[in-house]
């Protein structure tokens, strides 16, 4: 099996990289790569993003074909994807760091700041915080509810349609941690740094 | 609920653990990597690197130790000490660290504090301040606390806040390696005048300092020489902070 890693100088994804290698072992392939043809050969892909909303979705766009090879490869050719992050944000229609721009749509839905309630809360919102499985997502097999995550960001995806939420956390609000809609999955913390807990859902993830 | 983190620290050298003690289970040590392991799977939450190599010809020995940590230990990284400007940034968080901090070159040039965070993100950059008693306020200090800079710590907070860092590593070289706790007045005063997390450094001597400091509004309590030395484990640390009803991750 192949699972590819998109490469699209989306910021740091070493991290991404170790955790994944660490789960496959020599079982699966991992590629890292921003190679169209090798992107829709690959059986599951993952979607990394970190910086801003604007600055990753500029950076799918400057590489010619991918978002529509992204979007072959999860909306007609329905393969698992998973987004981590600003990876899972891009699944909206809209951001609202920096500037509106528009996302992948593949959920219905906005990506804005979280309230932080005039500052009564610190933003980013970082560090480990328990997420409550609302729904019975095939990542989170074999994870407890409230376990433990590792969360750095300041903007939530708020999506229209609740029922692809797959888990949530409660910071300065209830905010949507984890998606599943189909054959996409994203999740808002990173698994690659959430410790044994986290590499489980990655395994999860290239055992589905 | 968002927990409190516990951040051990290890100062390397050389590519190498300062002072390095046997633990029971180390092999080696000195070895920087074996070290954070220990701590990871003693439940830190984060691991914390700050490089004190002196001369330049071994700068490049941090890179190797981020490079072989990153690939055990999956939680977050920060990587800092000698960070000059955003190349060095660039090749740290390639080498697999999570985060890295700035310190001196914040001072020099906040540019290198505008430009890292817009190219890789709030999220991975960390301005360390070293603050000093003066008067009535805290200066700021450069080159590993040899160098006064005239600065006041609380407007230079602010500022770096506003050029995007994601978090403050606040250390107090008054109660640094003291272990008569931490500044808490500093502490509290940084904590309340800016909208991002800090993290409380120096002068941690006992497990009543980590719950003093968490209490002073820092969001992260960092420590080296207590869990550096065997005084205290992660573990130990994580539950004495839950029995004082602190939210830790245990």
């Amino acid at each position: 099996m192949n699972v590819t890693i998109v490469d699209y100088n989306s910021g740091n994804i070493s991290s991404v990289i170790n955790s994944f290698k660490e789960v496959a072992k020599n079982k699966v392939n991992i590629k890292v790569t921003s190679d169209l043809e090798k992107i829709k050969s690959s059986d599951k892909v993952v979607l990394p993003g970190q910086g801003s909303f604007k600055s990753c979705v500029d950076a799918l766009n400057n590489i010619n074909g991918l978002v529509d090879t992204l979007n072959e490869f999860a909306t007609n050719n329905k393969k698992p994807l998973l987004g981590i992050c600003v990876g899972l944000q891009m699944f909206a229609e809209v951001g609202y760091e920096e500037i509106e721009t528009k996302g992948l749509g593949w959920i219905s839905g906005r990506v804005s700041k979280i309230d932080n309630q005039d500052g009564k809360f610190k933003l980013p919102h970082i560090g480990w915080n328990q997420i409550n499985i609302v729904k019975d997502s095939q990542i989170f097999k074999g994870v407890k509810n409230n376990s433990h995550m590792y969360f750095v960001h300041s903007y939530e995806l708020v999506p229209n349609d609740k029922s692809v939420v797959s888990a949530t956390t409660d910071y300065s609000s209830n905010i949507v941690c984890s998606v599943e809609k189909e054959n996409i999955f994203g999740t808002q913390f990173h698994p690659e740094k959430s410790d044994k807990t986290g590499l489980k859902i990655i395994d999860n993830f290239i055992n589905l | 609920m968002l927990k409190n983190r516990i951040i051990p620290c290890l100062d390397v050298k050389n590519g190498r653990v300062v002072k390095g003690i046997n633990f029971v289970d180390l092999k080696d040590a000195g070895d920087p990597v074996e070290q954070a392991k220990i701590y990871s799977d003693g439940g830190a939450d984060e691991i914390c690197f700050l490089d004190i190599t002196a001369s330049n010809e071994n700068r490049d020995t941090i890179y190797d130790v981020v490079d072989k940590t990153s690939k055990k230990c999956f939680v977050p990284l920060t990587v800092g000490g000698g960070v000059r400007n955003v190349e060095d940034i660039n090749k740290l968080l390639n080498c697999g660290a999570d985060k890295v901090s700035i310190n001196t070159a914040a001072v020099q040039n906040v540019k290198v504090v505008e430009d890292s965070s817009r190219k890789f993100g709030s999220q991975c950059i960390v301005v360390a301040i070293d603050a000093k008693r003066k008067n009535n306020g805290w200066e700021v200090f450069t080159h590993g606390g040899r160098n006064p800079t005239g600065i006041n710590a609380l407007e230079f907070a602010s500022k770096m806040e506003k050029c995007g860092a994601g978090e403050l590593l606040i250390t107090s070289m008054d109660k640094d390696g003291t272990q008569s706790g931490y500044d808490i007045e500093l502490m509290q005063k940084i904590s309340s005048s800016v909208n991002i997390p800090v993290i409380a450094s120096g002068g941690v001597g006992t497990l009543d300092h980590l719950v003093d400091g968490i209490k002073s509004g820092a969001s992260a309590v960092l420590a080296a020489s207590i869990f550096h030395y065997g005084t205290y484990s992660v573990k130990e640390a994580k539950q004495y902070l839950s029995s004082k009803d602190i939210p830790v991750r245990i």
